[in-house]
């Protein structure tokens, strides 16, 4: 066996090691020079990216890949935490890769003129590590685990401006909805336990015979993933948490509400997959009922997001509504792949709702960097401060059109490739979906139109006409992300071919992932 | 916050160690019996609590200097994911105990029936019980340092 063979055979453990290990070594290193903590973050974040490379590679090509803590093999007791990695965990793994890289560039200008960035650099890669453990973990204890450690880790990030009281007021209302939610995730994993004895995602799905416990087990878990991603009647924590954490962290802790996604489409697609056709009362199959659940509350998070986002005059929380708006587009499209399972544009939905997981976490990211720059140089959060500052910040401007049009999903960039996908099948199941969310899709645009003047154009206010270009690291991280948002946008079948459709495939051959780890006893 | 009665300081002359040595033999014990780092630790941070409620945040900040106490706390971190490391290397998984049943440290292999406790048991569990215990103190007593701290600016500012 050689040494490649190793290092991807252990890589989903040193994935979650190196940044843990990175974490807890930050404050030693910080001790010594702040150059030195930069590199330090960024090494670590280079070696965990090798390993996501090299076991992506793997994963796309050889199938699902298990690894055994502890034990070389899995002994008959089935006691070992599994991680259990298919394409589907490797896509979101890679995406916040992407994410945490960009972010940790970002934060080299922009937070250099805080105290505390031990504490920052720390807990930034704690929230990386949880991210990915949530992505990569097989075993349903270990998620909640890795669900705790993220909320508070995104929690002591989005208090990091401390001395703004609305940061605390955010980060107090983050801590409360997710500690909630993960007690309810722990009282559905413990009836799980009660009732199959095992903890093992693949294993529980095996033998899940969807009795009354298991339909309020759904609903318990269905209902905090779907809070912790953003979905309407509990998304009131995102606009809040998202517009006051330095956008550098709301870049990760877009990752982390992704993960959060990935747990929803896990539980459905992975956990409840044996039991999707069951008929229920009326004989209503089950995926038709939860698909309509899901459809309906991710239209009204599309319109409640474009609405809210309209009225907005801070930045930032601007950006946050329309955030809670790409997750509903994400919640349609699966909605509508769940309630049409089988069907060919069920998994055209799958693979749209899957490739908007991507280009919502870039076009969000980039706004929400181009947003940082501003407030950077200009110290204002406010639309109705800000005024006339293309005239000095050239690139930035550039970059918040980019993003701007992305997010609305005009043609040459990455948001119309996912989005014309979620239109066209989303058609199929039901017309007027698909109206709504088109429409909602060019308020969008008008909101930005309106921030594009308010922030960029305009005449020239005094107080900024002085007022420099971001630094030079800023810069390339929304540069980054520009050229990603174009790159999809251009070549939209190469990240179809290549990342997507195996994802897709991976949530809908649940079989493959349980027979993985119950063929392998 | 300000000191207290001698008689307190007294009686938390006299408990305090007592508390370390309960709290020590916790956390070294915690592969055999009920408790572990996490629970021993607590025990330990809480004796120290008690000397700062007896003797004032003041005098505590004196003694002791809490940059070196975040430092211990890194250690413990680092020192848990060294271990489970080692693991990788030692016996090729991550967390792998490669010191059970090797008659090294902690490397005996208990006896089945109903025998009395072995100390030099469980691999490498005791020495992620101790990792996870120098994290606790330290974490919970900095915590606890900071609390009382914050609680007596105004204090200090009369």
């Amino acid at each position: 066996m050689n040494i490649i063979d190793v290092l991807i055979e252990q890589s989903p453990a040193l994935i979650i090691a190196i940044p843990l290990l990175g974490a807890f070594l930050m404050p030693l290193v910080s001790r010594i020079n702040s150059t030195l903590r930069n590199i330090f973050g960024l090494l670590v974040l280079c070696l965990t990216g090798f390993f996501v490379g090299i076991l992506a590679s793997d994963v796309l090509a050889n199938g699902p890949r298990l690894y055994i803590f502890g034990a070389k093999d899995l002994a008959v007791p089935m006691v070992r935490i599994l991680f259990e990695v298919d394409s589907m965990s490797i896509f979101m793994a890679l995406i916040t890769m992407v994410l945490a890289f960009i972010a940790l560039i970002y934060s080299w200008s922009f937070m250099k003129d805080h105290d505390g960035l031990d504490k920052y650099y720390t807990l930034v890669l704690l929230l990386i590590t949880s991210t990915f453990g949530m992505e990569l973990t097989g075993d349903i204890f270990n998620f909640f685990v890795f669900l705790e450690i993220s909320c508070i880790a995104s929690c002591a990030l989005i208090a990091f401006w401390i001395s703004e009281g609305e940061a605390l007021e955010a980060a107090f209302k983050y801590i409360v909805v997710s500690a909630i939610g993960a007690l309810f995730v722990l009282f559905a994993i413990g009836m799980l336990y009660a009732q199959y004895n095992a903890l093992n995602i693949a294993t529980l799905a095996n033998v899940l015979k969807y009795t009354f416990l298991d339909k309020i087990i759904l609903v318990l878990l269905l209902v905090v993933l779907g809070m912790k991603a953003g979905l309407v009647p509990m998304h009131m924590w995102l606009p809040d948490s998202y517009g006051r954490a330095p956008p550098s962290v709301t870049l990760i802790i877009i990752g982390a509400t992704l993960a959060s996604f990935y747990g929803v489409l896990r539980v459905i697609f992975t956990l409840y997959g044996n039991v999707l056709s069951t008929t229920m009362r009326f004989s209503i199959p089950l995926n038709v009922l939860v698909g309509w659940i899901l459809i309906t509350l991710a239209i009204i998070s599309i319109i409640v997001g474009v609405a809210m986002a309209l009225v907005q005059s801070d930045f930032m929380r601007l950006i946050g509504f329309s955030a809670v708006t790409e997750v509903g587009y994400m919640f349609l499209a699966i909605g509508a792949g769940i309630a049409a399972l089988g069907t060919p544009y069920a998994t055209t939905a799958l693979q749209g709702g899957i490739l908007h997981l991507l280009n919502d976490a870039l076009d969000i990211g980039l706004l929400f960097l181009v947003a940082g720059a501003v407030y950077y140089t200009t110290k204002k959060r406010s639309l109705d401060d800000t005024s006339g500052l293309a005239r000095n910040m050239k690139y930035t401007t550039v970059f918040f059109v980019i993003g701007f049009l992305a997010v609305a999903g005009m043609p040459p960039l990455n948001g119309f490739a996912s989005k014309f996908l979620i239109y066209e099948s989303v058609y199929q199941l039901n017309p007027i979906l698909s109206i709504v969310a088109i429409l909602c899709s060019i308020l969008m645009l008008a909101v930005f139109v309106k921030v594009f003047y308010a922030v960029f154009m305009g005449p020239e206010l005094p107080a900024f006409k002085n007022v420099t270009e971001a630094p030079r690291s800023m810069l390339l991280a929304m540069g980054l992300v520009a050229a990603l948002a174009i790159f999809i946008g251009l070549f939209p079948n190469l990240v179809i071919d290549a990342l997507v459709k195996p994802a897709a495939d991976a949530l809908l051959n649940h079989a493959q992932y349980i027979g993985t780890v119950v063929g392998g006893i | 916050m300000s000191g207290m009665s001698k008689i307190v300081k007294t009686s938390v002359n006299i408990l305090f160690p007592l508390t370390m040595i309960f709290g020590l033999y916790v956390i070294a014990h915690g592969h055999l019996t009920p408790g572990g780092g996490f629970q021993g630790g607590a025990i330990v941070a809480s004796g120290c609590a008690m000397i700062v409620v007896a003797y004032g945040s003041k005098w505590v900040f004196k003694q002791i200097n809490e940059k070196r106490l975040s430092t211990f706390e890194s250690i413990g971190g680092v020192g848990f994911i060294t271990v489970a490391l080692l693991g990788l290397v030692f016996s090729t998984v991550f967390f792998g105990n490669f010191l059970a049943g090797s008659n090294l440290l902690f490397g005996t292999t208990p006896a089945t029936g109903s025998t009395g406790a072995d100390f030099n048991t469980g691999g490498v569990l005791p020495l992620m019980n101790f990792a996870v215990g120098v994290k606790v103190i330290a974490g919970l007593f900095v915590i606890v340092l900071v609390m009382a701290y914050a609680s007596s600016v105004k204090e200090w500012d009369t």
